[in-house]
């Protein structure tokens, strides 16, 4: 997994409440059994039409090409598990999403891979979308360490995240690694278990 | 006296591996079910890294997205789905997790078999890469779903990473109207809590109209405890969910029985236990439910009129019905019941049960699928495809005119030869109604089984209630 600490770059509005995973990449991409090339079905319904040609969408826009940070709307994320929604994100470059809400599968998933979700009070998330509007101009700072983003004008916001999360992002640690380290406590609950509850 | 617990919270104790001063926490995980889509990414991880799965006999892996449902024996036609269905294959011969393949008459959806085999029991810890896991919640279980990259945590440790979530309890009082449903209760509850109401928390479901549903109709509300936004959704385990358990396949047996059963019976929540937040709601206000929109918060009565934008509380909200009834081709104050429907869907985790199909029957005896609609009934497991044979259900099913197919997820999300084309419009008794979910460009109304054998007979949304 790719660290994450301070990322400056062009943020692209996506101002949609309830966006669902089935919207972040439809069903018809979840046949792979490969976690790359994702980014073909990133948002594909709302990128081209029925007959496959392309539709005007912020990501395919000039100015946002080269976008690594999403802003949009609430419950970002909902529905399926599907963790082929942050590696559709993530193969089309996108880094950071900031929203006043996520699903909570999907906020999760993104830890796994390098992206930091970013959840902020409405009213700052209005301001920063206004920022995202900008097109080429709308370049913002994220910086995990201090916990800040810094908007085209030089405003600072900032967030909050779990400590834990934030320390496994900086230093793109495995998860499975920590765990397998605790092989001994996994063992020995197991143990204690056999004993009390033999069924299961 | 130790401070009283609510059901989460014993589960969630019972299950610490390790706590770090952060709060963060390591579970053990006693129960991990997979399926085909959410999976391979998983263990090819485990493959590069050369890990092993760490309790096979505690995983339990089934194809059911991508499996045809009609004509099986032929194979499938979709060569990226056989990869992916002959991929599980390959991945549980390799890695010695047991599976229940496409031609198993124990094959189904995958939150429908565990509870069947009895995999799914009370106080464990449940896990499937699939939002729907929060079904097996329904035995008093904390199940929830997961990401792949959990998937590979949990084959590879037995174990998650987790914090613990907050503690919210609904209760329905009294009780529910003849030709009210499980499926109707869910839905006005999250009419009432919103999307993204239960984000961050579990649910307990409570009250008499909760401890009057049959195991049955406990899965299809725990099912949907996702559409509100919660992870889990739970219900104390009783007398009925001891029944239902007994006898299955993979339950306890014996002596280890009788200790199991002791022990399942000191996990409802404690008197005086509380929560973070609490929602009250009264059986008898509820009706039969339909979504008129494209998020399953936005859901009326049948007896009701489609909503417009004035009825939003803020922009965002408006601009989203908007958006919502263009997609469904709906003009606002049009009576629900009006709407004409091209398809119908009966199966899922939600509502692909024996009970389901009993409801469904129970409608459909003597009538006729109206003309122009196409209706479809796939169960939910090969064994309740069997128990609905048994019962002659099927030949009532195709008196009627519908299709009676091979079990999986079908047409709930459509991964399969079974979608909707573009415009058409569909009850269904799933759970979700996002933008394509059926197929792109499909209009999905959710509704019960006998509102969508209702549907089916008059070719319009209609009261199941004017039928019987
Ligand atoms: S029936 Fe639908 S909701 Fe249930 S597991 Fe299958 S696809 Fe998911």
């Amino acid at each position: 997994m790719d660290k994450f600490d301070k990322l400056t770059a062009t943020a692209a509005p996506l101002p949609l409440v309830n966006i669902d995973t089935d919207m972040i990449i439809p069903k018809q991409f979840l046949k792979t059994i490969k976690r790359t090339g994702l980014s073909e079905g990133l948002f594909y319904e709302l990128r081209t039409d029925e007959q496959g040609n392309a539709k005007d969408f912020v990501l395919d826009e000039p100015a946002y090409k080269d976008a690594q940070i999403l802003v949009t709307g609430d419950n970002f994320g909902c529905g399926s598990s599907r963790e082929h929604a942050p590696w559709a994100l993530l193969d089309a470059g996108i880094r950071c999403i900031i929203a006043p809400s996520f699903a909570d599968i999907f906020y999760n998933n993104c830890f796994k891979n390098g992206i930091l979700p970013i959840a902020l009070p409405q009213e700052q998330v209005d301001l920063l979308m206004d920022d995202a509007g900008r097109g080429s101009n709308a370049v913002i700072t994220v910086d995990l360490e201090k916990q800040e983003i810094t908007g085209p004008d030089g405003g600072t916001v900032s967030f909050e995240i779990d400590a834990f999360r934030k320390h496994c992002l900086m230093n793109g640690l495995d998860d499975i690694g920590l765990t397998m380290a605790k092989g001994e406590k996994i063992d020995s609950f197991e143990e204690r278990r056999k004993l009390s509850q033999p069924w299961a | 006296m130790p401070a009283p617990r609510t059901l989460f919270d014993k589960i969630w104790d019972s299950h610490l591996v390790d706590r770090q001063d952060d709060g963060t926490c390591l579970i053990y995980i006693d129960r991990h079910l997979v399926h085909e889509v959410t999976s391979p990414q998983a263990f090819e991880g485990l493959r590069m890294t050369g890990r092993t799965v760490r309790r096979p006999e505690a995983t339990l892996a089934v194809p059911d997205h991508n499996v045809p449902t009609s004509g099986r024996a032929q194979g499938i036609d979709d060569e990226e789905s056989r990869i992916q269905v002959e991929q599980l294959s390959k991945n549980c011969d390799e890695f010695g997790v047991p599976l229940f393949g496409m031609d198993d008459v124990r094959q189904g959806v995958v939150h429908i078999i565990g509870p069947e085999q009895g995999f799914t029991l009370p106080g464990m810890t449940i896990v499937c890469g699939d939002s729907h896991t929060a079904t097996h919640g329904a035995f008093g279980s904390l199940a929830f779903g997961i990401g792949t990259s959990e998937v590979e945590h949990v084959l590879a440790t037995q174990t998650l990473i987790q914090k613990p979530a907050k503690n919210m309890r609904i209760t329905v009082e009294g009780k529910l109207p003849v030709g009210v449903t499980a499926k109707d209760m869910v839905l006005a509850i999250i009419g009432k809590i919103g999307t993204a109401g239960g984000t961050g928390y579990v649910i307990e479901y409570a009250g008499e109209a909760i401890r009057d549903l049959s195991m049955e109709g406990r899965m299809t509300v725990c099912n949907m405890s996702i559409e509100g936004g919660a992870r889990a959704g739970l219900i104390a385990p009783d007398e009925k969910t001891f029944e239902y358990i007994m006898g299955r396949p993979m339950a306890p047996k014996a002596g280890a029985w009788e200790q199991a059963l002791a022990y399942w019976k000191t996990l409802p929540s404690d008197e005086g236990a509380t929560y973070d937040k609490e929602i009250v709601l009264k059986a008898a206000d509820i009706e039969p439910q339909v979504t008129w929109g494209t998020s399953p918060e936005d859901v009326i009565p049948v007896s009701a009129a489609i909503p417009g934008p004035d009825a939003a509380p803020d922009e965002n909200k408006r601009s989203a019905i908007e958006r919502s009834l263009d997609y469904m081709g709906l003009t606002a104050g049009t009576p629900i019941s009006e709407v004409p429907i091209d398809t119908v869907f009966i199966g899922s985790c939600t509502n692909g049960r024996i009970e389901d199909l009993r409801e469904v029957a129970a409608v459909a005896k003597g009538r006729k699928v109206a003309e122009n609609v196409r209706a479809m009934i796939v169960p939910g497991s090969g064994l309740v495809k069997n128990q609905a044979e048994e019962e002659g259900l099927d030949q009532i099913f195709i008196e009627a005119g519908f299709d009676w197919r091979e079990p999986g997820c079908s047409m709930c999300l459509a991964m399969n030869a079974d979608k909707l084309a573009p415009g058409e419009r569909c009850a269904s008794t799933s759970n979700r109604n996002f933008e394509g979910r059926q197929g792109r460009g499909g209009r999905t109304h959710l509704v019960s089984p006998g509102m969508a054998a209702a549907a089916a007979v008059t070719g319009r949304i209609t009261d199941v209630r004017e039928l019987s």
